[in-house]
């Protein structure tokens, strides 16, 4: 496991996001939104699979418990976003918008709307370092491509990248780690990686309070990426989460 | 860098400032994307460059061509001629310099699509030979190829290719002359 991953938590008072005041929750004592949070990455035999909880979290509330903290950045890539909400859209909005005026000058016979997964993962990278002083943002590149097959990049806190075989990231990620060694395997199928995944993730939700919701996943393989949602009362181990779509 | 090379005619110097500028764009793109350049962007980047210089009355423009071979994972080997004016075209094959409308006859008479790199590299030293001007002046042919051979890496032509190749080709010569004669 990718060991220099370190839980992201933004711990800077700011003037309140989205919080009404009629909760009574002073302003001071609001941080910024941040997505506390679990994501992982692994390849599996043929591709990968990314997951995240959904919880976004101001300080103690919850201010959003099904957000989407895996994003497309093209056909074959999508991140994973840990650490500030904020940083981590921004970064993602400028890696794609990049991205895209490459592949614009690449006049090539190949499907314009796929990308290298390496060179995503540099972009972001160079985006993560050359502006480590003002950014919170910890990131799973995960996708595939026909040149290296499927790829995993963490990027972490202070803009290194690492390639690996799976990874994990967000401060739920700090109770899982031994799990994931313990149980990882090499060229999973893709039905084994998947359920691997998710119940890391759900591991992660039981023990973290900055983590929660929905497992989100999202497998990326040479046919195509597609999104699957796990519903808490899916996982036994969450079963004290509220449903997403309300019963009855 | 390793996959791309370049040959200038014209002012030296003018041609090496095109050769720094290629390798700072390798460089600065290898640096923020994490790959090779591709053929097609290096030959964008540089055509801008060149035709920057036609642009302001403070700076004059190049006085240099140039050819410039890059292998590029998706297109293959490419050959760009870049000109003064900023253009910048890929070629199947190209001349430049003195010599270059003769030469040009020569490469149109080739079947180009069928070519070894080999094979090439005995035509190629052929048409310098026989398109060279002052037949009293001493010369020196000097090869470079990016090929299958070379690895993909823009060399020089290894010397005992070279030499075959030189010396076929004024062998050439000769009898053309002794049939002229």
């Amino acid at each position: 496991a990718n060991r220099a991953i370190l839980p992201a938590r933004s711990s800077r008072p700011m003037a309140s996001y989205g919080v009404p005041p009629a909760l009574g929750v002073a302003p001071e004592m609001m941080e910024e939104i941040s997505t506390g949070t679990t994501i992982m990455a692994c390849q599996y035999d043929g591709g990968v699979v990314l997951g995240a909880d959904s919880r976004t979290s101001t300080g103690t509330y919850v201010a959003n418990r099904a957000s989407d903290k895996i994003t497309q950045v093209t056909d074959n890539v999508w991140m994973c976003r840990s650490g500030s909400a904020a940083d981590t859209q921004n970064v993602c909005a400028y890696v794609k918008n990049l991205v895209e005026e490459h592949n614009m000058q690449r006049r090539g016979d190949e499907d314009p709307g796929m990308a290298d997964v390496k060179l995503v993962a540099t972009i972001t990278q160079q985006l993560a370092y050359r502006n480590k002083d003002k950014l919170s943002a910890g990131m799973i590149i995960g996708g595939w491509d026909r040149k290296l097959g499927a790829q995993v990049y963490g990027i972490p806190l202070g803009g290194s990248m690492q390639r690996v075989p799976f990874t994990v990231g967000g401060s739920g990620s700090a109770y899982i780690y031994g799990w994931c060694d313990n149980t990882w395997r090499e060229n999973m199928s893709r039905a084994d990686a998947e359920a691997w995944v998710a119940r890391a993730i759900s591991l992660a939700i039981a023990r973290d309070a900055s983590s929660g919701g929905v497992v989100r996943l999202v497998t990326i393989h040479d046919k195509g990426s597609s999104r699957t949602m796990l519903e808490p009362r899916h996982q036994s181990l969450c079963e004290s989460e509220l449903p997403v779509i309300p019963r009855g | 860098d390793r996959h791309a090379g370049m040959a200038g005619t014209g002012l030296a110097p003018d041609a090496r400032q095109i050769v720094s500028r290629a390798r700072s764009e390798c460089a600065q793109y290898l640096s923020f994307y994490g790959d090779r350049i591709p053929a097609q962007i290096l030959a964008d980047r540089m055509a801008h460059y060149m035709h920057l210089f036609t642009l302001y009355w403070s700076v004059r423009p190049f006085g240099a061509s140039s050819l410039m071979a890059v292998k590029d994972e998706h297109d293959g080997y490419a050959l760009y001629l870049l000109e003064p004016s900023g253009e910048c075209q890929r070629y199947h094959g190209a001349a430049i310099g003195k010599g270059r409308q003769a030469a040009k006859n020569e490469i149109e008479k080739l079947d180009l699509g069928n070519l070894s790199a080999a094979e090439a590299v005995r035509h190629v030293a052929r048409i310098v030979y026989a398109t060279h001007d002052e037949k009293d002046k001493e010369f020196e042919c000097e090869l470079s190829w990016i090929c299958d051979a070379s690895g993909g890496e823009f060399k020089r032509v290894p010397k005992h290719v070279v030499d075959e190749a030189v010396e076929a080709a004024k062998a050439a010569l000769e009898s053309d002359d002794e049939m002229d004669a």
